[in-house]
Parts: C-alpha cells; structure tokens; sequence
C-alpha cells in the first residue's frame, strides 16, 4: 500500500476542498471494504485518502410521501433492517440481503456499493479497467466466464458490480453528487457509463464530487431484486434482476426491468418492458418477459449460461414483486 | 515389559468419551496465538516480489530504488539474471524493513527485466499440451481385451477433477531471527520436530542452533511440512539486518501460487460388467499436472482391483506452481475417476449404485467393511426411499438426487517420543515436540494421559509445540493419533509404574498390585487401602519421575494401526434453471480403530466433508493460458462454502469391537477423500446426466443439462 495523507473531515464543504481535480490525487473512504483491497493491490494508490464517515448529513435513511432518502454512507445493514424500505422498496431489501457477509453489510455503504470498482480478474491483477495485453482486450478469448453478456461489443467487457444498481434504475432512483462549486441530481440511469478508453470511468462520478445521498421518487410500485448467486455465502451474483411494476388493477400498466451484473452497466430490458406492458404477471407472461429480456444477448465464449440465468432472474423477479410480502 | 496395551473398553473412563477440545476457549475468543501472530518490540517485516509471468528468463534486477528506501534494512535477489522463472509467483526477491508496508513498497522499486518465453498454464485439453506431456506407459492386467468384447455392458465416460490450491486460513511462513549463531524460528507448520534441521541444513549452522516454537497453527493439510524459501530468505534478511527477527508470511494471492496444491486428474474410461453387475474389466488413459513436475498418479481403479485392466497415464507440465500433499494425496481424483465410472455403469445397468458397490465389494481389500459401511449409510440418508435411478426425479425446476462412494486411507502412527515428570507436589507435565494441527491433539494427549493415571483432564500439563521437547514425527499421512497416543500410552505408563514403586511400601502391597483410580492409587480392587494422588507423590521425596515413552513407526506394538474404510453419501437438489446444486445431507460413515475422542473425531469428519463440499462445488484454480496468471488468488472468486452452502452433516464413527482391537488408527486424510465423487454422483442421479468435470459450477451443469435435452 502506498502511503498517503489521511484527512477525517466533520462537514461537508470541508470534504469537497480535500478533493483533487485529477483521479489518483484523492480517494473517498467510506466503508472501505473495497478501496482498502484495491490500495492494497496498489491499483488504487491516492495521495490523500479522506474518510467521510465523519460527515453526519451524509447518513441516514429518511421516507416521506414524496420519497425515500438515502445518505451515502448509510450501511448496508441499516438498510437491510430499515422497515419502510422493506415495505415500500424491497427491490433494495433483496439486494441488500444478497450482501450475505455482515462484515461487509455493516461496514459497507450504499454509496460505495455505487462506486466499487468492478471486480474482473483481469482488472484486479492489474490489466487495466478494460483489460488489455499489447493494446488487445484479454476478455474475448480469455476467462470470461464471469464477464458481460449486454453492451459487451468492446471495449469494456467486465459488469457492473453495484449490488443496488438495477434497483435504484428501477424505481427512477436519482443520486446527488456535489462538488465545491455545487450540485447535480443525476439519475441512476445515466449515473453507470460503460468507459470507451482506459482513462475513463464506469460511473458519472468526477474527482472532485463527493456522491451525497440517493432518492428514489414514491411511485407506489410492485417491485424486486432476484440475484443468481451460486453460494449463500458471501458471492457475487453470476446474473441479477431488478423490476418495478406500475400496476392498473391486475395488469401492469408500465415496467422497468433491469438487469444486474450483465453489462457493464445495470440493463434497462427495454424490450422486456414493452412486452410485459397490459399483462398481467403470471407464471407464462414471466417466462415470455424473461425472453425477451435476454434476446439481444451476445454471449461470449465461456458465458452463455449468463444469458439462462439472466432471463430466470428476470422471471423470478417478477412473480417476487407480485408476491404479498409480510 | 510393561503392559502398555490399552484399557478394555468397559474400563475406560476418559477414552472413548466425548470431550470438548481443551483450547477451544482459547481459540474461539482470539486468545490462542498463531506463529503469524508473533510480535517483538524490534520486530521487521519481510516482503516477497514474485514474478509476474509464468516461464521467463530473468535479464536484469535493479535494487538500487528498493535499497534506498527508507526503512528497508536487508534486500535479497533470488533469482539472479540468468534465472529461468517457471511459473508465476516463483520468488525474485526478498526485502525486510521496519513495517510491512515498506517492505511491499521496496518490492514494487526493484526493477526486473525479463525475456518472456512461451507457457503452458493448462492441461485439461491433453491435445493442446504437446511435448509438454510425458507418458508413463501402458499397464495392463488380465485380459483386458477378452473381457471388454465378453462384456454385457459397457460405459464409457471422461472424468475431470481440476488443480485447487492450498489455501490455509493462516498463509506460509514464520518470524525468524538470530542470537549469536542461534536462531530462535516461529514458523506456521506441521514439522515442530523436524522443520529446524531442514532449515540448519540450508543455513549450514547445526541443528541444534535451531530453535523451534509453534503454538498453533492455522492449518496446514499437508503443505507445511519445510522451512521453505521464505523461511530460509527470512533467516538471511535477519542475519543482515543485525538478527533482529523477521516475519514474512506470503500474502493470499503468493499462498494460493505457491503454497502448494493438488494435482489434477482427467481420464477417459471404459468399465464392463455383467448385466447382474459384477464389474470385469477397467481401461483408462488418464492425466494430470501439478506443475513443472507433472502430478501424481492416481491409483486407479481406486480401491476395487477390477481383474482385467488397460490403462495409460501421462503426466502435463504446466508452468505453475508445484504440488504439495494436499489431505489424502491422489485419493480424491482416484475415487472421482473410479467411482464416477462405476456410478455410471451402475445408471447404464439401472441398477442402484449401493448395490453396484455391495456386490464387488470383494474385489476390495476390506469387503466386510464397506458392505456394513454401506448399510449404514443408507440408513442414515434413508436412502431407499429417497433413492430413485437416474434422472427419474420429477416434474418441477428443482431435482433431488442421492449419490455415493467410497475410499479407503493407510494411517498408522509416526515416530513419537514422550516424555512424562510426575512432581512431588503431584504435578504431571506430558511433553512431546508434536503439534496440534487444529484436529484436537493436545486435548487427546492430554485424554490418554489422564485415562493411564486415573487422573482428570485439568491435573496433566501438556507441553508441545517445541523442538525443545522428546521429538515427534511431523502430522502427515494422518499418523499423529497413532504416534503421539501411543509414546504419551507408553510414557504415562512408565512414569506410573515408577510411582507405583515409590508408593508400593506405604500401602503394603507389591507395585505390580497397585492402580491409579478417580485421584488416587490403591491397591487394586481395595479402595480402602488407597493414597490420594497428592499424598502417593509425595513419598517421591524430593525427586521427580520422569519417563520416556516411545512409538516405533514399524513396531507400534499393538496400540496402533493402520488401513481405514469409509462410506460416504450426499443429498442434494439441483435447480435445474440455474445450474446451482444445494447440499441437503452428508453422511459420513468412516472406520478409524479405537476412538479416543469421538467428538473432536467427528468435527475432523465435519471439517473434511466442508472440503469435500467446496472442492465439488466451487472450488478451482483459474489460469489464463494468454497471460499465464491464475486469475483468482483471492478468497473471492477462489469460492470456498460458508456455514449456508453445507447443510447438514452426518458424521458417523463406525466403532465396532473388531475396530477397536486394532488399536489407533489415523483420521485427518480418509474423510476427505470421497465426498466430492458422493455429490457429484448425486447431482448426476438427479439430473439424469453427468456433469463430467467437478467443480460443479452453474455454467457446467446447466451446459450438462442441455446435452442431455439436445
């Protein structure tokens, strides 16, 4: 681990003057249950680390009538246990129950769950965020078993690795990311970017923004996470699902279905969407949906069993969200 | 001589019983300290650079960065220009300094530059291995021809189980450091007794200038056994750094490259039976690597010697780092190869695998065993009624299967000298240079001990651990019970004639008619005219006893034994849609002679089938062939299971009076051995297809799956 300045600001505009303008002058510390590693690794090697967990504003979870909010350092625990969160939201719920290490659900945030980095192999044994050997990706005729089966055309083929990602897409989630000289509220959606070039990055996030809190509008939808992981313990999904259903008396009237840990981005199934649009959810329109979710997948050599988990994610979503939950 | 043999049954008061481990408190509150715990106010940090490619030629090192760092006080080049670097992770250089972040730090300020040369890092496609392949030679036996063309059935199928790595929850290596020509060495290991000689003899000093302590250890299964290079690099940045001691432990990515693995096993197989299911014939052509030097050959077929055989093994180099024993070396691929292809040989003839197993248990060498060992078992899965033949599980996603094998392991008990002090005060000190790997020795030794002098487990001091004390072979091969049970049976019983002798004039009787009973020595079957024990030590006056009590590896007299069989069963469920086999129920039914403590026994059992479990499910070493890199040396893509993914085991100690007589047999290894093939057989008779390579991950199964349906 290379040495570094460590800052433990109490407020916020204290934070924001801590940040460098360039990646790699600052990083922010919150749960640190994966920049640690990366230090360790020296893939991620900061001048100054600043710790926000000091900061109380940036904590919390607070629902009203126009909706939920999230701080960024809200652990996953808290939201795990958070009662209005598994009424209204348990899309969150289910995906916070998959962080299935209470080390990681009690030191780890949901801003950093955000902001992980991803956790490809070739990434993390230090081939660079797009994994190139001699200016080639090494994914395609590589290991890619664990790689992306969405949006994988080049030249980032690694998924996204946010647990709450698809959810917060899902429910038209908005993350606020302020900088010294002000704020912008951006959605979900446009928050995960698939990087073109080595230098880029695979969220929206800038150096000098510190990622303050999350909110997720109340649209009073049936909605849930369904993660494919073939351990209990502590694994990272092999394929996810989160879905948001608008519902009119038993049909769905809208649907957002997104997928997890395909892409590198959480996956808006536009055309799941559509087909699901004036049905209602049973077992058949689920299986049919599901298809429709993966049609476009484009497998690469080791992962075309990604593209069957995928659409039994989506599926299993679904007839969860329409499920009476206690 | 003596009667060392042990009490009869009926009679034992300690042996036999279950007993909780004596350090389980320590080691549950964190109290119980590691070699990789160890702490010292002048302490240094020793750091490994390893090479990142997997075959290169070392052409230049620079360490004038590293060497300029501040806090770095010793620098070591291993593997000088010139060097030919085999695997990735072989050792380039070894740094020491004040904290272990500058000695990491100065690794990353060495300049190495290599000339990159070609590698192979993969074998199961034994076409793509070329010259890197080096056959052994057809074997044959019978008339392997004859009986395949008489055969009424025959299937055929390719097996594979993959290279995993060790992967101990405390990673390789020690603290070390000099006091003059002394060196005072920590080391996490399995070889209390012996590890200093290894490493005396690198350091040319005597080796009795080594002194060796280890408290505990953080596993080992078969991979610590020497003071290795970080050992032998640690010693030498001591001696430069003015002796001040030195830990260097490998961090997880080095521990899982080079602390050592098990070899793969491939093979495709043919087996012929009869339509009632007596197998005739076996012929196989099988490979495997653990690195450089190839793998081990399995012995197949495993434990049934099938009367007409062909086969052909051939070991793959691959530039990776080497094998080591890992718990029950080549049994776990030879059962997968074997009793995979019996499994299905017994699906082709649509009969029930137990029976399959039941009715050629005399081509085995403990054909009583195995057929009470699977009628056990059956009872414990309930498998008749949950059994059903292959494939034929139902109608919804998720399917039920049961599947079983078998295994058999040699034990035995090593070298092992005890040492007993029976004190005046009444204290009794046991000590031997044995080590307790985790598996329960100190709290058996201390059981034996107690049991000879009728004393309770609290009275006996254990002192072990230290190269210092009487010396005990190293805890491999699953010989420590027997050794270190029989040297303390031996001591405890010497030391105790010695006080018999003492106290034989106060109580008016010869010493040969004197026992030790409940705290006190009596003369036999009259409790009235007895001494506490306090009271009996006392008349030693000011002298102490101490006797020596020792285990003859080749002669251990009747005390142990060596030569197990075990039954071994899995329930599982497969949801077919998504590839993810769950574990509902092992049982484990396993042979292992006289039994001194049926709890910690059976927690070794547990421990074994949690193993067997990770290495059938998800365990497996990934290597790259494009960069030569394994690309999960973590504990988070090399998946091991957690309490979630076990289910429930079932351990069963088959302890018979015939077993018993045969005195101490071994547990570590055979326990380990056949779990892997028992749940990949199930999941094969609840899916109704074999899924041929283990682990088995979603990607395979449901790729098995489809096969089946096209």
């Amino acid at each position: 681990m290379q040495a570094f300045e460590y800052a433990s600001p109490t407020t916020l505009q204290e934070a924001l003057g801590l940040l460098g303008k360039s990646w790699g002058d600052t990083d922010v510390l919150a749960g640190g249950t994966d920049l640690i590693s990366l230090m360790k690794e020296y893939l991620a090697t900061p001048k100054r680390l600043v710790n926000i967990k000091g900061i109380k504003e940036l904590g919390g979870i607070q629902n009203s009538k126009t909706g939920l909010r999230i701080g960024s350092t809200a652990t996953v625990e808290e939201l795990l246990e958070n009662a209005d969160v598994r009424k209204t939201f348990p899309a969150f719920t289910d995906a916070a129950r998959g962080i299935s290490s209470p080390q990681i659900r009690n030191m780890g945030t949901v801003g950093g769950d955000l902001c992980q980095r991803p956790r490809c192999w070739y990434y993390r044994q230090g081939f660079g965020l797009l994994a190139t050997q001699d200016g080639k990706s090494l994914v395609p005729e590589g290991e890619n078993k664990y790689h992306a089966i969405l949006g994988n055309s080049g030249p980032a083929y690694f998924v996204s690795a946010s647990s709450f990602g698809p959810a917060l897409v899902a429910l038209n989630a908005k993350v606020r990311l302020v900088s010294s000289s002000g704020h912008r509220d951006v959605p979900a959606a446009r928050f995960f970017v698939t990087p073109q070039n080595e230098k880029a990055r695979e969220t929206a996030l800038l150096p000098n923004e510190i990622l303050t809190e999350i909110m997720v509008p109340q649209e009073g939808t049936k909605n849930a996470t369904y993660e494919v992981r073939q351990k209990e313990a502590l694994d990272w999904p092999l394929a996810a699902a989160s879905v948001a259903l608008k519902m009119k008396g038993s049909t769905v009237s809208s649907a957002r279905i997104v997928l997890g840990h395909v892409a590198p981005t959480p996956w808006v199934a536009e055309k799941a969407q559509e087909a699901l649009a004036g049905k209602a959810v049973t077992p058949e329109t689920a299986e049919e949906v599901a298809k429709a979710a993966v049609a476009d997948a484009t497998p690469l050599s080791q992962n075309v069993y990604k593209v069957q988990l995928a659409r039994v994610a989506v599926k299993r979503a679904l007839l969860e969200a329409m499920r009476a939950r206690a | 001589m003596p009667d060392y043999s042990w009490p009869p049954m009926e009679k034992r008061r300690v042996i036999g019983k279950p007993t909780r481990r004596l350090d389980g408190g320590l080691k549950a509150s964190g109290k119980a300290k590691y070699a990789s715990d160890f702490t010292q106010k002048d302490l240094l940090f020793g750091a490994l650079l390893t090479s990142p490619h997997a075959h290169a030629r070392v052409t230049s090192i620079d360490t004038s960065a590293a060497e300029k760092l501040p806090g770095v006080t010793a620098l070591r080049v291993i593997a000088t220009p010139g060097t030919e670097v085999m695997w990735t992770g072989q050792e380039i250089a070894a740094v020491s300094a004040n904290t272990e972040e500058i000695a990491k730090d100065a690794t990353r300020k060495i300049k190495v530059e290599y000339e990159v040369m070609p590698h192979l890092v993969r074998e199961e496609d034994l076409a793509k291995a070329g010259a890197r392949v080096k056959a052994a030679g057809e074997q044959t036996k019978g008339d392997p021809d004859k009986a395949f063309q008489e055969a009424e059935v025959v299937s055929e199928g390719s097996y594979g189980i993959p290279v995993i790595t060790h992967c101990c929850l405390e990673s390789h290596g020690q603290a070390i450091g000099w006091k003059g020509d002394h060196v005072e060495f920590f080391p996490s290991t399995q070889n209390v007794s012996g590890i200093g000689g290894d490493l005396s003899n690198t350091l040319k000093i005597p080796p009795t200038n080594v002194h060796v302590h280890m408290d505990n250890v953080g596993g080992g299964f078969g991979s610590k056994f020497a003071s290795d290079r970080w050992g032998i690099e640690a010693a030498q940045l001591s001696k430069q750094s003015g002796g001040r001691p030195v830990k260097l432990f490998l961090d997880r990515a080095s521990e899982l490259l080079i602390g050592g693995n098990r070899p793969s096993g491939f093979a495709k197989v043919k087996v012929a039976a009869k339509k009632d299911g007596t197998i005739t014939a076996w012929d196989s052509t099988s490979w495997s690597t653990g690195g450089v030097g190839g793998g081990g050959a399995p012995p197949i077929p495993y434990v049934f010697d099938i009367p007409n055989q062909r086969k052909s093994h051939s070991a793959v180099s691959t530039n990776c780092g080497g094998a080591r024993a890992w718990r029950a070396p080549n049994h776990q691929q030879a059962c997968y190869l074997t009793l995979t292809a019996i499994e299905d040989l017994a699906a082709k003839l649509k009969m029930d695998p137990v029976e399959v197993l039941y009715k050629n248990a005399d081509l085995t060498q403990r054909a009583e065993v195995y057929r009470a060992q699977l009628r056990q078992g059956q009872e414990l899965i309930d498998w008749k009624k949950l059994w059903h033949e292959r494939g034929d599980s139902g109608s919804g996603t998720v399917k039920r299967g049961l599947g079983v094998a078998l295994h058999t392991w040699g034990g035995g008990g090593h070298n092992s000298q005890c040492r007993t002090n029976i004190h005046p005060d009444g204290t009794v000190e046991v000590e031997l240079g044995s080590q307790d790997l985790g598996t329960g020795t100190r709290t058996i030794i201390t059981m034996v001990a107690a049991e000879t002098l009728g004393l309770p487990l609290g009275a006996i001091t254990l002192k072990i651990g230290d190269n210092a004390l009487p010396p005990s072979g190293p805890s491999g091969g699953s010989t420590t019970v027997g050794g270190v049970s029989s040297s303390t049976r031996k001591s405890t019983v010497n030391a105790l004639a010695k006080l018999f002798e003492a106290v034989a004039p106060s109580l008016g009787a010869p010493a040969d008619q004197l026992e030790a009973v409940d705290g006190r020595i009596q003369v036999q079957g009259n409790s009235s005219k007895s001494l506490t024990w306090k009271a009996a030590c006392q008349k030693l006056g000011v002298a102490k006893i101490s006797e020596m009590g020792e285990n003859n590896q080749r002669n251990p007299g009747g005390l142990n034994s060596s030569g197990v069989g075990g039954v071994q069963m899995a329930d599982v469920s497969v949801d077919t849609e998504t590839g993810i086999v769950r574990i509902n129920k092992i049982v484990a039914v396993q042979d292992i002679g006289l039994v001194i403590n049926p709890k910690t026994a059976e927690s070794q059992i547990h421990g074994a089938c949690i193993m067997g479990i990770c290495a059938a499910l998800m365990e497996e070493r990934v290597m790259d062939q494009q960069t030569g890199r394994m690309l999960n040396p973590d504990m988070e893509f090399y998946k091991l299971a957690g309490i979630g993914d076990v289910g429930e085991i079932i351990a069963h100690l088959d302890m018979t009076p015939e077993h018993d007589k045969r005195g101490v047999v071994g547990l570590g290894e055979p326990p380990a051995i056949s779990l892997i093939t028992a749940i990949a057989n199930a999941t094969a008779n609840a899916i109704g297809v074999r899924v041929p390579d283990v682990p088995l991950t979603p990607d395979r199964v449901l790729a098995a799956l489809e096969r089946r349906n096209a």
